[in-house]
């Protein structure tokens, strides 16, 4: 069991209020992402659930406990850290032990979850190295290691991928949702990228300044974005923000068309451009477009190997039904 | 810079300095062991010609030698004690966030700034005079009859001096190894059901490691030849009398220079043989 509920949870240093009082529930085996950009309280919130900061106010529930004054180890939460966390004088089997010799597990049932962790994490060779002389990769499992056999009421990870390579980081996202398929725990996973985010959770919640800007499944989050920050939060690339005449066209304040909805037409576009920098990725190419007539430039994703280049004309036409609409405040007009 | 030539350029541009400090060091050390070959008396005859290994065997046989051994290493011990279990506390207290913490900081370091022999004095004269001393004082206060530090308790005395003069720099070294203890860790092992104590057990005491080895070797050498404080409070009295103290006596108070010549080698002895103890023991923490 895991269901974790913060009630007007908020979180002040000095005078600055980092977190204002805000409300959330993850249900019990639900993948929770919590994204947002650089500052915006992801890890102070991560670790006011774990309790490794005070709220300032508030309270948080695990399994309709109250538990916002419970000390971290008594909470039942194991947590993965950025930097990993290894004790690097011990061997990697003594790390994985570590939390269960402090709560008195026996030898056995240690040796027994070991292995199966071990196993379950491709570490048996490295049991007894030491974490300095493991890669990026295998000390980020141990660290996943050391967690599992505490067997948690919930996971949290505070960017755990953030430090591996480009390869490396779309194996270990693999592994994780694999790990929560297989054991079922709430799992809490903060980062700052929005593919990671789209990619693993059941639940994504956007933070900004502390504020929850939307919850929702990912695909709720791109279809029906609750206001301009989730629509050019969440997406790659971003989708296109036109303000102005053509919005008012539409009548809104600002208008929304992300790049895949906007299919290259040979005359009578919506729009006329020149065409800037092309990037091919060949699966896909995304067009940066100038000379619209509009003041933000548009990005524009074609399908396949489009022979496009520099300078060319370039005709547009976004998919009327898939334009999202804000209003002054930034909010989404249905 | 590998090439054969590149390479015997840089020996002959480094050869002046190689030479100098070869000098330096071999010029005095061979000297002591020729003194330590010879009846050198300076003001009964000068020199008495070569004496093979007399000034050794009187060295060793002397009943102040063996004595002189054990307190060296005592007070070395007890200071290595004092500094590094001190200085481990000290630098956990100045690293947690505190009203005033730069001040507290510099008033922490400042006594390795006083000069050995100053603060003898300073400790001799104001703290632990039996009549007019602060210790005294309190003694007195408390109506006990005051203790004469410097003759009752001389060694634990010496001890005191001298530890007050080095744990500055056992706790300098300590605090910036602790301030390097990655935040995380203790978090992780807070997280995994340790308390306090059993953190700074399992977490922060073995990054000490190799700190705590780097101030255990340096005080090592640097006291190993204590003297100043020695010769300010009690002239090597009541069984304060180290080796260095003992060589001083033989080459200045007995002018004889091949005897305390022969202790000086015998110093050197010691204090390889300490070493080579001392890297076994914990120099293995230095290659992690
Ligand atoms: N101990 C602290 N004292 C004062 N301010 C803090 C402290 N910890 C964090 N903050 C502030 O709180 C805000 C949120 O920080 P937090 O670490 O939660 O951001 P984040 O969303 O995790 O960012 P990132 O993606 O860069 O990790 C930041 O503006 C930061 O400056
Ligand atoms: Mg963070």
């Amino acid at each position: 069991m895991g269901r974790i509920t913060l009630d007007k949870v908020s979180k002040r240093f000095g005078d600055v209020e980092v977190i204002p009082p805000l409300d959330l529930t993850i249900e019990d085996g639900d993948f929770t992402v919590f994204v947002g950009p650089s500052g915006c309280g992801k890890s102070t919130l991560l670790r006011l659930i774990a309790g490794l900061e005070d709220t300032s106010g508030g309270q948080i529930r695990i399994d309709s406990q109250d538990a916002t004054h419970v000390p971290p180890a008594k909470r039942g939460l194991a947590m993965v850290f950025q930097s990993y966390a290894l004790y690097p004088h011990m061997s990697v089997r003594k790390n994985i032990a570590f939390p269960m010799k402090m709560a008195g597990v026996s030898e056995d049932e240690q040796n027994r979850r070991i292995d199966a962790a071990a196993k379950a994490l491709n570490l048996t060779d490295y049991l007894d190295r030491r974490p300095g002389q493991l890669s990026g990769g295998q000390r980020q499992r141990v660290a996943i290691g050391r967690a599992i056999v505490r067997e948690p009421a919930a996971f949290l990870f505070d960017e755990p991928l953030s430090n591996l390579d480009a390869a490396l980081r779309v194996g270990m996202r693999l592994e994780i949702s694999e790990l929560h398929k297989r054991l079922r725990t709430t799992m809490i996973y903060v980062t700052h990228d929005q593919v990671e985010a789209m990619t693993m959770a059941d639940k994504i919640v956007v933070l900004r300044a502390g504020h929850i800007e939307q919850v929702g499944s990912p695909l709720e989050l791109y279809r029906a974005p609750r206001n301009t920050f989730v629509a050019g939060f969440i997406g790659s690339p971003k989708m296109n923000l036109i303000d102005g005449p053509e919005a008012a066209r539409h009548g809104a304040h600002t208008i929304g068309i992300r790049p895949e909805h906007i299919d290259v037409v040979e005359e009578n576009g919506t729009w006329q451009g020149t065409v800037g920098v092309a990037e091919h990725l060949g699966s896909d190419t995304f067009f940066h477009i100038h000379n619209t007539g509009l003041a933000e430039t548009l990005t524009v994703r074609a399908l396949g190997e489009v022979t496009l280049s520099h300078g060319d004309a370039i005709h547009l036409s976004p998919r009327a039904e898939l334009i999202h609409k804000f209003d002054a405040q930034g909010l989404r007009i249905e | 810079m590998a090439t054969q030539s590149s390479r015997s350029a840089a020996r002959l541009m480094m050869a002046p300095a190689v030479i100098l400090l070869l000098g330096w060091m071999l010029v005095p050390l061979v000297m002591t062991l020729l003194f330590s070959f010879k009846k050198y008396l300076p003001l009964r005859g000068g020199d008495l010609g070569w004496v093979g290994f007399e000034n050794y065997v009187r060295f060793v046989t002397s009943s102040a030698f063996w004595p002189s051994v054990s307190a060296t290493l005592i007070i070395v011990g007890g200071v290595l004690i004092i500094t590094v279990g001190l200085g481990v506390l000290l630098a956990i207290l100045l690293n947690q966030p505190m009203w005033g913490q730069g001040i507290v900081r510099i008033l922490v370091i400042s006594p390795f700034f006083v000069m050995p022999t100053v603060s003898a004095l300073v400790w001799k004269n104001m703290f632990m005079d039996p009549v007019n001393g602060l210790f005294a004082h309190i003694w007195k206060f408390f109506g006990a009859a005051p203790i004469e530090w410097l003759s009752q308790a001389s060694m634990q005395s010496i001890i005191l001096i001298v530890s007050w003069q080095w744990l500055p720099f056992a706790t300098l070294i300590l605090l910036t190894a602790i301030q390097s203890l990655d935040r995380e860790q203790l978090e992780a092992a807070e997280m995994d059901g340790a308390a306090p104590l059993q953190r700074f057990g399992y977490v922060t005491l073995p990054h000490l490691g190799r700190a705590i080895t780097v101030v255990v070797l340096i005080q090592t050498i640097f006291l190993l030849g204590i003297f100043a404080e020695i010769f300010v409070t009690t002239q090597g009295s009541f069984g304060t009398r180290t080796l260095t103290y003992l060589i001083y006596q033989r080459v200045l108070e007995s002018q004889n220079v091949g005897l305390g010549s022969a202790g000086g080698v015998y110093a050197i002895i010691l204090a390889n043989i300490i070493a080579i103890f001392l890297m076994r023991m914990v120099g293995k923490n230095l290659d992690q």
